[in-house]
């Protein structure tokens, strides 16, 4: 079974008037059916414009897709997203791949009320007529766990808490049972509490509906909890991939042994210093023929500061973009 | 060698009054900040946490007295601020500072590093000239960041230096006291790190206290030596570090804990999670009772009529839970192992 | 080896001390990406210099009557003649130096009338934004309504009051203009009053008046230079249409506005001695405003963090 998702040396760009954003620098990956990846990084790592550009969200000025592709492989055959027309991708989003943005108090429409939002979705890429599509999307309200979803068919966003907003979202991204769901940062706006329940509610949904997903976030904890697989960014390129738990047990790139080092842990009681990367990620406005990370890797030698180094086997399943780890493995 | 604590805050309250309604003739009440009672010794991190509209941030400005508090006593060294003159709150201002939260909106965009950083002892007349620019260099170097960017301005540093330059500037007028409000949560991970590290080395070196507050309860549990739990303006748990964490006591405490996701993927599929229905109230409109009790697993009709006092708990000192069933939970707790982690 | 960034930050842009020249070539990079903020500059440098060198510039006085030469067209045209370049008007005066003089009225008018309309409304609206409550209500409310009055009836009503000068123009357009100052000013004092550096600055003890001064006045700049830009072009046609109606200076002193008068009688017969005084007009209220547009833009701070 081909996976359903291939995204190959995808390069996006943005042309800003003080220079040209290197966002996304080769990022090549596989999603494959029914599972969970995660993408972790920090701010400006690329993870959330690799997924905008995927599905045509982002303005073109600035910004431009200058290489790759991304294939899906939908029921209708293998299609290349970045080559679809603006009115055929618009078909796929919302319809096929559902997405959820991060901050619901922008995201949603303040003047539509929640339910016209829902129903607009059904309409478009189900042609559902009106009637069907209101009680489709108060069946969904109530699947998201939305108490008096009637009432609330009728409410506007700003009448919704933080945590409701977010459930309407999923609503939206599931209500043509698309095949994968892209979740950007969906809590990170949320407190913690009601973080677990959103959590918890997709987990659900994901086991009754098989949908494949791909969560961007940059808390490593919530990505122990969620993921199969995760992928980790930095400067726009892919550092590590690995299956959940190799990745959390065996981290191979010093980016991600740093970035596991510096957080504080619950389930501890040690009171060791945080480990801290020094230094600041690159200027991305700056082309650089090297390791991004060489700057601030202490295990940086002389190749690294010659050649950009590209996912590269470390073991099964598991692969780092680092000529240091490489050697290793089995 | 009971030493008076370096802060102690008595019953602090701060109401915020809404106009509403036509011509703003009625008021609403928002409860930010309900009655807290709580103790900072010289040198130790207390850490606060909870959930947006507890009421933590309100209760860092109120013992600072950025918030003239409605009513309730804050001590420092003996001395209550909330009947101090204005002119006497303002020279006693060189021994407690803030650090905010917001990197980008907490320097003067207009300002050098170098004069921001000077300005709280330009203030208080405390030095000039050439020694305080001595003072300068001493500062920023003690924070991390090369001297010679002292003429440069804050939008040409990271989110982590510029939050190093607020650090800087509290730490120059040799304060006792340091409140930082979510001084982490606009930053990466990675530099996170970086700051809560030179916070905690800084303590070493000049016993600083720190009021710490977050919503990030990791982190908060590795740079406090004592917690606080706040929730809808009260305080509802307080206790040592690990006190706080072995034997969570009060309902709120447990699923906050349970909540908060662990990085250890084979936990985390192990991990029983206590999770709240519902969402929290509007500190414009708390419950009765007990304020947590719409969303409390153990609940029962006592909760609905009575508050529960903020009381210590017979069993483990130093330790103190606002629910009416706390020693009962800890009978529990000592015997059986915490299932959350 | 690429650049090994300090222990401190990776931040390679930050070189120990910015230089003039490096400052100055970063002025000249905004300026190239607007291009029409170099026209703006370039028009107001051009109106300053005329009316600072006007003596030097102009051949003739612009009093200077010469009845024999009246109504001349301008120099390429027919009957005219190359010592009056642009022509004379009915009294037989040199249209150029009239013109050039008349700037003076123009700027002066403009300048000092938008100063005095800042000054005023800048102390008016930070002190009702600072002080708020009861204040701000008694300062907001004669601002409010002077501001709902039609602007011109207002201008001519005060300026048949108090008669016609020079000094009396400046007058009437600095109050005149002042409630537009006090109304953007209390917006942004009241919008700064907010923000994190100064609640940092009340935690590290600074009285109210370091607020103000230090805090808010720098952060204030931007706003108002714009403002200011964009109030002397509106002035600069004010004084036109209050010369037009005989208000603005006495006809003794050549202004824009005077020439336009005098001229609408020839309008028919011979425009050139509305033309040029109106072109005039244009081209200064347009330098201003693209000078303005410039400087709103360069303000903006997404603008200024632009690298180096």
């Amino acid at each position: 079974m081909p996976p359903i998702l291939e995204v190959k040396n995808l390069v996006t760009k943005f042309h800003a008037i003080d220079g040209i954003v290197n966002a996304v620098n080769g990022v090549t990956f596989t999603l494959e059916e029914g599972e969970t990846l995660a993408i972790v990084g920090e701010s400006g790592s690329g993870k959330s414009v690799s997924m905008m550009s995927i599905l045509g969200l982002l303005p073109s000025p600035p910004a431009k897709i200058e290489g790759g592709e991304a294939i899906f492989h939908s029921e209708k055959g293998a299609v290349d997203l970045l080559k679809l027309p603006y009115d055929e991708i618009s078909n796929v989003r919302g319809g096929r791949i559902g997405f959820i943005f991060q901050d619901p108090g922008t995201s949603l429409n303040p003047i539509l009320t929640v339910g016209e939002q829902i129903t607009e979705s059904l309409t478009r890429h189900l042609g559902l007529d009106s009637q069907q599509a209101r009680r489709r999307a108060i069946d969904l309200l109530a699947d998201v766990g939305i108490p008096d979803p009637e009432l609330r068919f009728s409410a506007y966003p700003f009448q919704l808490s933080g945590g409701m907003r977010q459930r309407v979202m999923i609503a939206i991204a599931v209500a043509c049972s698309p095949s994968i769901v892209i979740a950007d940062e969906p809590t990170t706006a949320l407190d913690v509490t009601i973080q677990a329940q959103i959590v918890s509610l997709f987990k659900e949904l994901r086991k009754r509906m098989g949908v494949s997903t791909i969560w961007i976030t940059h808390d490593l904890g919530l990505v122990a909890g969620l993921a199969d697989r995760v992928l980790v960014m930095y400067a726009g390129r892919i550092m590590e991939s690995a299956l959940v738990d190799d990745l959390y047990e065996n981290p191979q790139h010093p980016y991600t042994v740093g970035l596991l080092g510096a957080l504080p842990r619950l389930d501890t009681d040690e009171t060791r210093r945080l480990v801290s990367i020094d230094g600041t990620p690159p200027d991305s406005t700056i082309p650089i023929q090297h390791c991004p990370f060489a700057w601030r890797c202490p295990h940086a030698f002389e190749r690294c500061w010659r050649e950009i180094p590209d996912l590269m086997d470390v073991e099964k399943n598991h692969q780092a973009a680092c000529f240091a780890v490489s050697g290793k493995g089995g | 060698m009971a030493s008076t604590p370096l802060i102690r805050v008595q019953d602090l309250t701060k109401h915020f009054y809404i106009p509403t309604g036509f011509l703003g003739r009625k008021n609403i009440i928002v409860k930010a900040v309900d009655g807290v009672s709580f103790d900072i010794e010289a040198g130790e991190t207390l850490g606060m946490v909870g959930e947006s509209g507890c009421g933590k941030s309100t209760t860092g400005r109120a013992v600072l007295q950025l918030h003239k508090p409605t009513s309730g006593r804050v001590f420092f060294n003996d001395k209550d601020l909330t009947t101090a003159s204005a002119e006497e709150l303002r020279v006693l201002r060189t021994k407690f500072q803030m650090v905010f939260q917001d990197p980008y909106a907490s320097l003067n965009p207009r300002h050098s590093v170098g004069a921001i950083i000077a300005e709280p002892l330009v203030i208080h007349g405390i030095m000039s000239g050439s020694e305080l620019q001595d003072r300068v260099t001493e500062l920023l170097e003690l924070v991390g960041l090369n001297p010679a960017y002292r003429n440069r301005f804050p939008h040409e540093f990271s989110g982590g230096q510029r939050q190093r330059i607020m650090i800087a500037r509290a730490l120059s007028v040799k304060p006792d006291f340091i409140v930082c409000d979510e001084p982490i949560s606009a930053l990466d991970v990675s530099i996170q790190a970086q700051v809560v590290n030179l916070l905690q080395e800084l303590q070493e070196k000049l016993g600083v206290a720190y009021l710490f507050i977050a919503h990030d309860l990791s982190m908060v549990k590795h740079i406090s030596h004592r917690v606080a739990v706040m929730y809808l303006g009260k305080m509802v748990e307080l206790a040592t570090r690990k006190d706080l964490f072995d034997n969570p006591i009060h309902p709120y405490t447990q699923s906050l804990t349970s909540a908060v996701p662990i990085p250890n993927p084979k936990l985390e599929r192990r991990r029983q999670r206590i999770i709240l229905k519902g969402e929290p109230p509007s500190p414009a409109n708390p419950p009765s009772g007990c304020v947590f009790h719409p969303r409390c697993p153990i609940a029962k009709e006592i909760c609905k009529l009575e508050a529960p006092p903020f009381a210590a708990l017979s069993v483990q000192c130093g330790h103190f839970a606002a629910c009416h069933f706390a020693e009962s939970q800890i009978e529990n707790k000592i015997t059986k192992d915490a299932p959350i982690y | 080896m690429a650049d090994n960034p300090t222990l401190h930050g990776a931040d390679s842009r930050l070189e120990e001390k910015v230089t003039f020249k490096e400052q100055a070539a970063f002025v000249g990079r905004l300026l190239w990406r607007d291009r029409t903020g170099i026209i703006g500059i370039l028009i107001f440098i051009s109106i300053v210099f005329a009316a600072v060198f006007a003596d030097g510039l102009t051949a003739y006085e612009p009093l200077d009557q010469d009845l024999s030469a009246s109504k001349l067209p301008p120099a390429w045209e027919e009957g005219g003649a190359p010592e009056h370049p642009l022509g004379t008007d009915n009294l037989g005066r040199d249209m150029l130096s009239r013109l050039i003089y008349g700037a003076r009225v123009s700027l002066g008018v403009s300048f000092f009338g938008a100063l005095i309309a800042a000054a005023i409304g800048v102390f008016l609206g930070a002190t009702a934004a600072y002080v708020g409550g009861r204040l701000d209500d008694l300062i907001m409310a004669p601002v409010n309504l002077v501001l709902s009055l039609p602007y011109l009836l207002f201008v001519v009503f005060v300026a048949s009051v108090l008669g016609k000068s020079l000094l009396n123009v400046i007058l009437i357009f600095g109050i005149t203009n002042s409630p537009i100052f006090a109304r953007v000013t209390r917006g942004e004092v009241l919008r700064i009053r907010e923000s994190a550096y100064v609640e940092s600055a009340m935690s590290a003890g600074a009285r109210w008046w370091r607020v103000l001064l230090i805090h808010i006045m720098p952060n204030l700049v931007g706003p108002l230079v714009t403002l200011i830009s964009f109030q002397i072009s509106a002035m600069i046609f004010y004084e036109a249409g209050l010369g037009f109606i005989g208000l603005s200076v006495p006809p003794t002193i050549p202004s824009w506005g005077n020439m336009l008068a005098e001229g609408r009688k020839y309008i028919a017969s011979y425009p050139w001695l509305t033309t040029w005084p109106g072109l005039a007009i244009v081209y200064t209220s347009l330098g201003m405003n693209l000078l303005g547009d410039w400087l709103r833009d360069i303000s903006d701070p997404r603008v200024r963090r632009a690298r180096r």
